[in-house]
């Protein structure tokens, strides 16, 4: 763990291999992209996660070169690639790019896909390169078949391998784990992330799934309507996050409205301290397993009114005085009420965020 | 610390060092940097395109004074009229028969119906000017036909009984209809296979009987395709030279190609020209019109064929025979007549030397115009895909406009441009070297291929457009990505992917320039005869020598797209 965390304080130390600064990118009538700064460090994996339509893949595009800025400007090394006036071509930038489709080149054999950007080396250097990238992405075996006669898995490993022959500066990926099935995706990311950092390759990884983003990279970058909604470890986005939607993003909540007095907001659950002023309406954000089973009288009284067995864990519906939404309560291991029970439920401490009210 | 720099130590200088030096030198502008050179060769397609036309209204504008009074008050009125009712007359008759047969193959099961799902096609492969020529002999009245049906009836001499004479405008319009209703029977029937199984399901669920589904759902269904088909059909009508020659029907093309041929009045020629491009622009405007809800009419999910429903014995057989026919009068008889005469002037002359340079002419010249024209179909499919928008969208459109200008029409305008620059490179030639070139471009061919290039880039244009529209783009930024530039990704990515789509575009280009006659005919060099020319030479003498033998060459070289869009046309496996 501590390994693939590294601290914020040395990023900001470090110079930025790659600084996108205010980049807007507009499509007709709609704002794709607006004013949105990123920094990347040497070797640093970056998952850019959102919903779909927030311009993830659209600010991807923008680095590598695919499509140009309205404004703004991108910077790789301290050279400018794309800003008022300049525009490195796609081929110049040495940026890879791993598309959701894999885009294997249907007419080429595995190993002609992965030689394809090699076209510059010397032939037997080229040949040696694609030889020595198959091998270490686990597809010699494959280098003279059609991609089309390939699995999901292989063609993926087919894919990261042609990316990353040139020996790109940063590796772009673009929803690459989503076309695989669910317990194949696990396996395989954990190998591309394992080969990335042998590697020391930077890389942007964008995905809609809260769970890989908090997995998969050093840190994570959230975007919301075009914009950076917060970027911070994953462990920082999930605890501290900045906004509601961006709490709300990773985990379901419970929501209770209150308002902001003397420094706190008073919710049937007990009261939250708040840096809001006076008077100004407040939503108090309650992560599932921070409702607990409390000591009767110690908390709210609450009724059992359904519950959902999940495996591991079972979550609770609640019905508490005041509250006009059922709250629901993840608890490990068995429930300890059932439907129709009555129950004392209290928050944890830290258990609640207080936002304002949209 | 020491961790994050000692893992990122290694790749950072060298990809810094090699990153530097190219991006310092290659930073460009962004306006304009995609694909410009494909801009830059499509602009210059759509303007080589574009010429013709612009010469023509020109040169017509131009007009000698008087002329055109003449023209208003002796030629035209007739000739276009002329023109009207032969285009209503095959409009009408293609129409029913395309539509009736692409229903009857596609919605019913009768004896033979796999054989006449491709064989409805053939007579695509006889050329208007060939049919009118075959059956100019076979119906004469001391023909092959003719002398049957005496014989039957026992009459003994045509001046007891004949049949109505061929050579009219009812004859042009049968012949013309029997050969170009399978531009409507193809479109029609591509609409029927793909579009009418749920539909006709669920108008019989709500209770159409089974002999009103062609008039209730099939036919307005149809609507879209049958305008596409119907249009195509008519701007070959236009294009006719030979069979309203032969047949006597006097219409705008044999006008144009009188008024500059016998009394070399080019600006006459480019005026009658411009009536005729008006009924063109007509034509396209109502299939514009018949079309304009069609996007509509496409269902989203993958289209499942019609279960065709077997007939009874008699209507099967009525069925296979009003099948039979079009493909007999169509194809069979006309090619089974040009075979037999042709292996007649065989055995009696062989083959005269004439014959075989006519026909190297034909495919050196075909040939020389296919490759140009895959070329520069590349590059306005190219630009648009390079570079796309509206000034692409805007070039794509203009280099294909030469598909709805008549040969006629694009002859006379190339001649026009084409003539001014052979004299000034004549002149030229005589004050600075001392020689004389005479019509350098005019005499050498050059202007043909130019006539064919202009009349046919909307076959390879559309064709690698269509290729290219199914290569995923993410395929082109996969390879830009990889270092490759625009030109390369071109070249190692497009290309090998469009082959066939190329291939198939340039065998309809190859056989069309075969079978072209009216360009040809104004166009080609002094002495110079391509097999097409030959037939209409010795057509219009009345001379029967090395004629069926050309004739039978142009309809063999004609099956072979016939083949091609049969097997594309063919249902799907399901």
């Amino acid at each position: 763990m501590p390994e693939a965390n590294p601290p914020a304080m040395e990023l900001s130390e470090a110079p930025p291999m790659l600084a996108v600064r205010g980049v807007s990118r507009r499509f007709g009538g709609r704002q794709a992209l607006d004013a949105v700064s990123l920094t990347l460090a040497p070797g640093e994996i970056i998952c850019l996660v959102g919903q779909s339509g927030c311009g993830k893949s659209s600010l991807l595009r923008l680095i590598a070169g695919v499509d140009a800025p309205d404004a703004g400007s991108i910077v790789l090394n301290g050279a400018e690639i794309a800003g008022p006036g300049v525009f490195v071509e796609p081929e110049d930038r040495h940026i890879g790019f791993m598309f959701q489709d894999y885009a294997l080149f249907p007419h080429l054999t595995v190993a002609d896909n992965i030689g394809f950007g090699l076209r510059r080396l010397p032939k037997a250097e080229a040949r040696r390169r694609t030889a020595e990238v198959m091998a270490r992405i686990g597809v010699a075996g494959m280098a003279g078949r059609y991609p089309h006669t390939l699995s999901g898995g292989e063609q993926q490993r087919v894919a990261l391998a042609r990316a990353l022959a040139p020996q790109p500066v940063l590796l772009l990926m673009d929803e690459p784990f989503s076309n695989l099935d669910r317990g194949l995706s696990d396996r395989v990311r954990a190998e591309t992330l394992a080969i990335l950092r042998d590697l020391g390759t930077a890389a942007i990884i964008v995905t809609h799934d809260p769970e890989e983003a908090l997995a998969a990279g050093d840190r994570v970058a959230l975007m919301q309507d075009g914009r950076v909604a917060q970027t911070g470890t994953g462990r920082d986005i999930h605890d501290r996050p900045c906004s509601l939607y961006v709490a709300e993003f990773f985990r379901p909540c419970n929501r209770l409205a209150g308002q902001a007095r003397g420094g706190q907001v008073a919710t049937p659950l007990g009261a939250f301290p708040t840096t809001l002023a006076d008077g100004q309406g407040a939503v108090v954000c309650i992560r599932r397993h921070a409702l607990q089973v409390a000591a009767p009288g110690a908390g709210a009284a609450a009724q059992v009114t359904g519950s959902v067995f999940l495996g591991d864990v079972e979550e609770l519906a609640l019905r508490v005085a005041g509250v006009s939404e059922p709250l629901v309560m993840r608890v490990m291991g068995h429930a300890p009420a059932r439907p129709g029970d009555t129950l004392s439920v209290a928050v944890s401490p830290d258990g609640a965020m207080v936002f304002p009210a949209i | 610390m020491t961790d994050v720099l000692t893992r990122a130590a290694p790749p950072a200088p060298a990809s810094q060092a090699r990153l530097r030096s190219p991006m310092a030198l290659r930073l460009r502008r962004v306006a304009g940097a995609p694909g410009r050179i494909w801009i830059v060769g499509a602009a210059l397609t759509a303007l080589l395109v574009a010429i013709p036309a612009l010469a023509l209204v020109r040169e017509a504008a131009r007009g000698s004074a008087g002329l055109w009074p003449h023209l208003l008050a002796h030629v035209i009125p007739d000739a276009a009229l002329q023109t009207a009712i032969l285009l209503t007359g095959v409009g009408v008759m293609v129409t029913v028969l395309g539509c009736v047969t692409a229903w009857l193959v596609t919605a019913h099961e009768f004896p033979g119906r796999r054989i006449f799902e491709w064989a409805l096609l053939l007579p695509l492969a006889t050329p208007t000017y060939i049919v009118a020529y075959a059956y100019l002999d076979l119906l004469h009245p001391l023909g092959a036909v003719q002398g049957s049906i005496r014989w039957l009836l026992g009459y003994a001499s045509p001046r007891d009984f004949r049949l109505p004479d061929i050579r009219s405008m009812t004859g042009c319009i049968i012949l013309l209809g029997f050969v170009l209703y399978p531009y409507v029977y193809l479109t029609s029937r591509a609409m029927f296979l793909t579009q009418a199984a749920n539909l006709v399901e669920a108008s019989r669920t709500l209770g159409t009987r089974r002999g009103q589904v062609f008039w209730r759902v099939a036919l307005p269904l149809a609507r879209p395709a049958i305008a596409v088909g119907v249009s195509l059909a008519l701007m070959e009508t236009l294009n006719d030279i030979g069979a309203s020659e032969f047949l006597g029907v006097n219409t705008l093309t044999i006008s144009i190609y009188t008024t500059w041929v016998t009394r070399s009045d080019l600006a006459g020629a480019a005026q009658i020209a411009l009536v005729m491009l008006a009924f063109v622009l007509v034509l396209v405007m109502a299939e514009r019109h018949a079309r304009r809800r069609q996007r509509y009419w496409t269902s989203p999910q993958r289209a499942r064929s019609l279960a065709p429903g077997r007939l009874g014995t008699g209507a099967g057989l009525a069925a296979a025979a009003f099948c039979a026919l079009p493909v007999v009068v169509g194809f069979l008889a006309p090619a089974s007549y040009l075979a037999a005469e042709a292996w007649k002037r065989f055995r009696f002359a062989g083959l005269s030397a004439n014959i075989l340079t006519e026909a190297v002419t034909t495919v050196a010249l075909a040939a020389v115009a296919t490759l140009t024209t895959l070329a520069l179909g590349l590059a306005v499919a190219s630009a648009a895909r390079a570079a796309p928008g509206r000034l692409t969208a805007l070039l794509q459109r203009l280099s294909t406009i030469g598909y709805a200008m008549p040969g006629t029409v694009v002859a006379i305008g190339v001649l026009v441009p084409l003539a001014a620059l052979d004299r000034w490179i004549d002149q030229s030639a005589q004050t600075w070297l001392g020689v004389a070139t005479g019509l350098a471009l005019i005499g050498s061919g050059a202007a043909l291929c130019y006539a064919y290039t202009v009349r046919f880039l909307a076959i390879p244009t559309g064709s690698v457009d269509a290729g290219f529209s199914r290569i995923p783009r993410s395929l082109d930024h996969a390879a830009r990505s990889l270092g490759e530039n625009v030109t390369g990704v071109f070249r190692r990515v497009h290309l090998p992917l469009s082959t066939s789509a190329l291939a198939s575009a340039g065998l309809l280009v190859f056989v069309d320039c075969m079978k072209e006659l009216p360009a040809t005919l104004l166009l080609r060099p002094l002495n110079m005869e391509t097999l097409a020319t030959h037939l209409y030479g010795e057509a219009a003498r009345g001379s029967y020598e090395d004629a069926a033998l050309a004739a039978l060459l142009i309809v063999l070289v004609g099956m072979a797209p016939v083949i091609v869009l049969a097997r594309i046309g063919r249902r799907q496996p399901e």
